[in-house]
């Protein structure tokens, strides 16, 4: 059974991270990739034959103990790992994607000096992502989750000389930070209800409780907080989008395709309390499409082309959640993968096009890049069709999901998340056009200079592509009359899944409407952005008001500097000042101060004199011996 | 039994021995010369010495002469190691004036 070699799938990694990091600059670029992508590919190979045995009919989950990790009275956490049909899900996801990105990486990092630290990091990351998934109980999950907020900081602030970027790695380790302590209070909080921090104790422990038990709803909320800060919901988004100032595949592995859906992960796994928990997963489902919304109205302004993405990612990780809120867990992690594929597609598309233009991210200074750069074109293009939701590419078959699912769950709802995604098929379009098409608009030498990416960028490009077209076949509507492999497949680990379906009437009409709807939206954008050659205002611009609002992200950003940092760095400066300098250096000053004083006065008495020494010795003596013979 | 000692009585070896000492402890206090400091010490010693050997014979307690010559072997050792110390500092300063010796003032 290899399912007992489970242990060697993180461990690749880590040993790639050693050794990569040790040899440091003493490794080509080559060689510094090579051994990181073999490190990945490897666990990949080994989670796919993994994935073949857990995937044979009626295999039972697996737990892999390693060593007893921290045992002290009733409390018995063994470091160990289970395999089970969700794990090997984001197994097959993490290993993948990160093979591909990790190949990419070798062509897009070529030019860049400190490469080993780079691939370091980034097979660091895979390790404590792996360990994440691979966890068989909330504290070595902890553990992943944690470690992979350290490698987003150390990735997004990889060129650390600049001021800008190394803020952006303290913004995201610092929101990440507030959403953990929910986390952490969330697992606190599993221990003193269930005893235990183990997946299997807790769940079977939680399927006798009564419905919207206040332990549970209190559990469910606190380790939902965990998942706005890793996941990029609002209130907690506000560092994915500054999270660009890594270099782009960081983006696309990280920011897109694997940590930001460690939430989305940990709620799957948590089903049994979530589902317990109508409230808890009302407020799931409220803020998932509050935060879709709100992402994809900033995206429709924004001009830079990593930017668009990012705001487009919390926008589909609000989809995922409004899905997790409606009780479709399947369709949540269904959309994970899809959402996999097409975005860090998009993304490595995306670096393809920065790496041609000599690092310009402004869509403004883009246009007609299609004859330049023909693979990442047609792959970009792939990559936009699948995130719109044009049958038959991946995105269309999960986001239809979702939608339907919402549908049942309430019509509202679904009213909204449909108009999200007529705007996310705007925003990528816009997008795609400005790109590709019109006229170039930048400047002489950018154009002299344009090329297409060399093969070790394209293939990842090319088989993402490819993921991104067929990936959505894993689950088809039953309209069709195909079987849908992934809730089969996950039927196991779903403790209530939803049976309710929507209508085939209802079916059929959101698809159509979609369809319709996206050619209709492509016509337009086509019409204005390349047919009128209208192109987004530069920033001096004058722009009316709600575009004002939009462009500039609602002013999120400055009302929490407004309202968090200001008052922070005040009472910050207040306390350095008063209590600080004030009141504690003044007592260890004044301490010394005195004693200076007094010592000053007590060394008079060492005059140096041997004789008055030893005068001092006799009187002394004399004087004892008297006390002696009067007492 | 009778030792030749006890022919004189002890009063008078206590008052010897008391002379003796204060002797050697005016002359540590107010003599500067360093060397003569440390005759006075060894003077001090002496009258102790005495007075330890006058105390065994009269108390028929051979255990204190014994204690003598540990004393006496102690204070040989100390002279060597004391006027090394003071050729040491005679080198230094060309001088055995304690008054000199003031470099731990204060």
């Amino acid at each position: 059974m290899m399912v007992q070699f489970a242990w060697l799938i993180p461990l690749l990694p880590l040993l790639g991270f050693i050794l990569v990091g040790v040899l440091n600059k003493r490794l080509n670029v080559a060689m510094s990739g090579g051994i990181a992508t073999a490190a990945v590919f490897i666990s990949f190979i080994i989670s796919a034959i993994i994935f073949g045995e857990v995937a044979q009919e009626g295999s039972i989950p697996e737990r892999v103990v390693l060593f007893d990790w921290i045992s002290s009275g009733t409390l018995s956490i063994p470091f160990s790992f289970l395999i089970d049909r969700l794990s090997v899900i984001m197994l097959m996801v993490v290993t993948g994607v990160g093979t591909l990105i990790h190949l990419y990486s070798i062509g897009y990092m070529s030019h860049e000096q400190d490469h080993p630290r780079f691939f370091s990091y980034l097979n660091l990351f895979v390790f404590f992502m792996l360990l994440l998934v691979l966890g068989s109980n909330y504290i070595v999950m902890f553990v992943g989750w944690e470690g992979v907020g350290l490698c987003s900081y150390l990735l997004i602030g990889f060129w650390f000389k600049n001021i800008e970027y190394s803020n952006a790695a303290k913004k995201a380790f610092i929101m990440n930070r507030i959403g953990d302590l929910g986390l952490l209070l969330g697992v606190f909080l599993i221990y003193m209800t269930f005893g235990s921090v183990n997946f299997n104790e807790v769940f079977s422990g939680a399927e006798n409780l009564p419905q919207n038990n206040a332990a549970v709803t209190a559990i469910c909320l606190l380790l939902f907080v965990g998942a706005m800060g890793k996941s990029a919901q609002i209130p907690l988004y506000t560092w994915l989008p500054d999270a660009m100032a890594g270099p782009t595949p960081v983006s696309a592995l990280i920011h897109a395709a694997t940590m930001v859906t460690a939430g989305i992960y940990m709620v799957v796994r948590s089903n049994v309390l979530y589902a317990l928990s109508p409230d808890a997963s009302s407020i799931v489902a409220f803020v998932g499409i509050a935060t879709a919304f709100f992402a994809a109205t900033i995206g429709l302004k924004q001009n830079d082309i990593k930017k668009v993405l990012a705001y487009s990612t919390v926008s589909q990780l609000g989809y995922m959640f409004v899905a997790l809120g409606v009780g479709a867990y399947e369709t949540a992690l269904f959309h994970v993968i899809t959402h996999a594929f097409f975005k860090a597609l998009l993304f490595l598309g995306a670096g393809s096009v920065i790496h041609a233009m000599s690092g310009e991210q402004d869509i403004r200074r883009m246009g007609a890049l299609k004859k330049a750069l023909p693979i990442t074109h047609l792959t970009f293009l792939i990559g936009t069709l699948a995130i719109a939701g044009l049958p038959p590419f991946a995105g269309f078959f999960s986001k239809d999901e979702i939608l339907a699912k919402v549908w049942m769950h309430s019509p509202i709802m679904f009213v909204i998340l449909a108009i999200t995604s007529v705007l996310t098929a705007v925003y990528m379009f816009r997008l795609y056009w400005l790109t590709f098409y019109g006229e170039f608009r930048g400047s002489e030498h950018q154009k002299s200079h344009l090329h297409e990416s060399p093969a070790t960028m394209t293939i990842p490009l090319i088989v993402l592509a490819v993921l991104s077209a067929v990936g959505g076949f894993i689950g088809m509507p039953e309209l069709f009359h195909a079987p849908h492999f992934l809730n089969e497949f996950l039927a196991p680990v779903i403790f209530k899944a939803s049976h309710e379906e929507a209508s085939h009437t209802f079916e059929i009409m959101l698809m159509s409407v979609s369809v319709v709807l996206l050619a209709v939206i492509m016509y337009a954008t086509y019409s204005y952005y390349v047919t009128k050659k209208v192109t987004p205002e530069e920033d001096s611009e004058e722009l009316d008001s709600f575009a004002k609002l939009l462009v500039n992200k609602y002013y999120v950003d400055e009302v929490y500097a407004a309202l968090i940092t200001k008052p922070l760095d005040k009472l910050a400066a207040f306390v350095y000042k008063y209590i600080d300098q004030g009141l504690v250096d003044g007592t260890v000053n004044s301490t010394g101060t005195v004693l200076n004083g007094i010592s000053g006065q007590l060394r008079k008495i060492q005059t140096g004199h041997i004789g008055a020494y030893i005068f001092a010795m006799v009187i002394g003596i004399i004087t004892i011996l008297v006390l002696t013979m009067i007492i | 039994m009778n030792s030749i000692l006890q022919y004189i009585p002890l009063n008078y070896y206590v008052a010897l021995a008391a002379i003796l000492f204060a002797i050697g402890v005016m002359g540590v206090l107010f003599r500067r010369n360093a060397i003569i400091v440390f005759m006075c010490i060894e003077l001090m010693l002496n009258a102790v010495n005495m007075l330890l050997t006058a105390f065994s014979t009269f108390h028929g307690d051979e255990s204190g002469q014994v204690m003598v010559f540990f004393i006496m072997a102690v204070a040989a050792a100390e002279v060597a190691v004391g006027l090394a110390i003071l050729v040491m500092i005679y080198n230094n300063i060309r001088t055995v004036d304690i008054d000199e010796l003031n470099k731990l003032k204060g």
